[in-house]
């Protein structure tokens, strides 16, 4: 077994009488691409918000490299690199800047920042285009600048919230590759949300499906297949879990944020 | 590396990226112009006219020069927040929360830089007041004096601009409790007219309000001859505590707009 890098106990977060996510335990292997599933209102993105650190816990621990999300936040910061699901670079500064400004951020040595740039971009098929505004890039690039970005300072666990929406087909794809191929050169392990059965299904080591806040599957897509008896698909599995949740869903604003992601990205 | 140089290289960082972004937008700063201009030229001349106002020994252009280069520069700042709001609509306020930046850093940086920014506000002021033959303080101190208040009215005011839109979160409640502000702390304010005209209860507020600490301190240093009423140290005194305190009121709730 590898070394855990990821290690989440009793995760537990309320707003007021709401439980968005309800003693979630799993842990997660240093390498490992990890899809996190679920219906609209599961408690996907809460989850990854607390483990960020953007929102502490009600209850519960969890541990990033080593390192606890309520006592040592900073800590967790500089061992984590998170990509939300709404756009987060700057439309105003060039591509370059934009990774300048993180490079300087999370304390680069100085003599290293324009080759770890450079090489970032070179990765990231944006070298051509570092010196244009960001306001003009096409969506596949601005989620290639925003992985670059926040994978700068190498982190250990990358956390992605829904990271193709909105793309068309061809730039998934192209992002895709360069996730794997960031696995592959630098160890990353990657830990994502998505509401792409067929992403889950082609790319992760392992998937865990929430719902209503609760973890109800866990284990490669292979095996919860299985489970469920033979010739099953994810999508059998998907709905043996997640159900048909149609009441659940999102709040007005989740949903606007999500349609205007994918208007800016598209 | 010290938590403090962290912090003071942090904030010039962030300064640094909120300027760079201002190089691809001059129009603002064109626009901006429009406001000082209509209170000097209008307003201003309109009150100067047979001693409507009692400014003692100072005429009353002169008076209300610095008054209108403090309105400005608050009218400017107090709007800055809305712009983490945009941000935060945007997932980059949480992208750099999940940095290890510190708060207080990305708060005072972006409070800087709408120092810097106002700026132009100060040249725009000076030219208008050129015109008018307000008689203005050249020495390089006055002139040094001046820019420092400038940037750290700035700093105040986007800050306390900062803390609302943490706590209303959107911007149409933003807008809202913006307009519902400026116009009190302008008039509450020795800006265009002497604190001693005022009601008892209005001298009394306005002694609260930090924009009158402001014009206070830019009228001592724009004008050729025109005495501190609260003294200049102590002006300073009032503008640097309050920023601190919404600096780091500022640092404590910018986390809200992660969730």
């Amino acid at each position: 077994m590898s070394d855990v890098v990821l290690e989440i106990k009793d995760l537990t977060r309320r707003f007021g009488a709401f439980t968005a996510v309800d003693a979630l335990t799993l842990s997660v292997n240093a390498g490992e691409v990890f899809g996190l599933l679920g219906s609209n209102g599961a408690g996907k993105t809460t989850t990854i918000k607390m483990l960020t650190t953007l929102l502490p816990p009600t209850s519960g621990e969890a541990r990033v490299a080593g390192f606890s999300i309520t006592t040592q936040a900073v800590g967790v910061r500089r061992a984590i690199g998170y990509v939300p699901q709404a756009v987060s670079v700057d439309g105003s500064l060039t591509g370059y800047e934009n990774l300048l400004i993180f490079a300087k951020l999370y304390d680069l040595p100085h003599r290293d920042q324009q080759a770890r740039i450079a090489e970032a971009l070179e990765f990231m098929n944006l070298t051509a285009d570092a010196k244009r505004l960001v306001g003009e890039y096409s969506g596949g690039m601005v989620r290639r600048l925003e992985i670059a970005q926040s994978t700068l300072h190498r982190p250990k666990v990358l956390f992605l919230d829904e990271p193709t929406v909105g793309l068309d087909p061809i730039a998934r794809d192209a992002v895709w590759k360069h996730l794997i191929d960031m696995r592959a050169n630098y160890g990353t392990t990657l830990f994502f949300t998505t509401h792409y059965l067929e992403e889950a299904e082609s790319h992760c080591d392992r998937i865990a499906i929430m719902h209503q806040g609760k973890l109800d599957a866990l284990g490669s897509c292979k095996e919860l297949e299985a489970s469920l008896g033979p010739a099953h698909t994810l999508n059998d599995v998907f709905i043996h879990y997640a159900g048909s949740a149609l009441d659940t869903g999102n709040n007005f604003r989740a949903v606007s944020a999500e349609r205007a992601t994918a208007e800016r990205l598209g | 590396m010290h938590p403090l140089t962290g912090f003071i290289e942090k904030t010039f960082v962030i300064t640094e990226f909120e300027l760079r972004k201002l190089r691809h937008d001059f129009t603002e700063l064109v626009t901006r112009a429009l406001q000082p201009a209509l209170w000097l030229l209008i307003f201003g001349q309109v009150f100067a006219r047979n001693g409507a106002m009692h400014t003692g020994n100072i005429p009353y252009l002169d008076f209300i020069a610095p008054g209108i280069l403090a309105q400005s520069v608050l009218f400017v700042a107090i709007f800055y927040g809305i712009n983490v709001i945009w941000e935060r609509d945007l997932g980059i306020v949480q992208k750099f929360l999940a940095s290890p930046t510190p708060r207080a850093a990305l708060v005072l940086g972006k409070g800087f830089s709408a120092g810097i920014r106002t700026l132009s506000q100060g040249v725009i002021v000076y030219g208008l007041s050129l015109l008018l033959g307000v008689k203005l303080n050249w020495s390089p101190l006055a002139l040094l004096n001046v820019l420092v208040i400038i940037i750290l009215a700035a700093t105040l005011f986007s800050t306390f601009s900062l803390v609302i839109a943490c706590i209303v979160k959107t911007r149409e409640r933003f807008m809202g409790v913006g307009q519902v502000l400026t116009m009190p702390l302008f008039f509450a304010s020795n800006a265009i007219y002497p604190t001693d005209m005022m009601p008892g209860w209005l001298k009394m507020v306005s002694h609260l309000n930090p924009l009158t600490y402001v014009v206070d301190a830019l009228r001592t240093c724009m004008l050729a001859d025109s005495t501190s009423t609260f003294g200049l140290s102590f002006d300073y005194l009032v503008i640097l505590v309050t920023t601190t305190v919404l600096v780091l009121v500022g640092a404590r709730l910018y986390p809200r707009l992660a969730t």
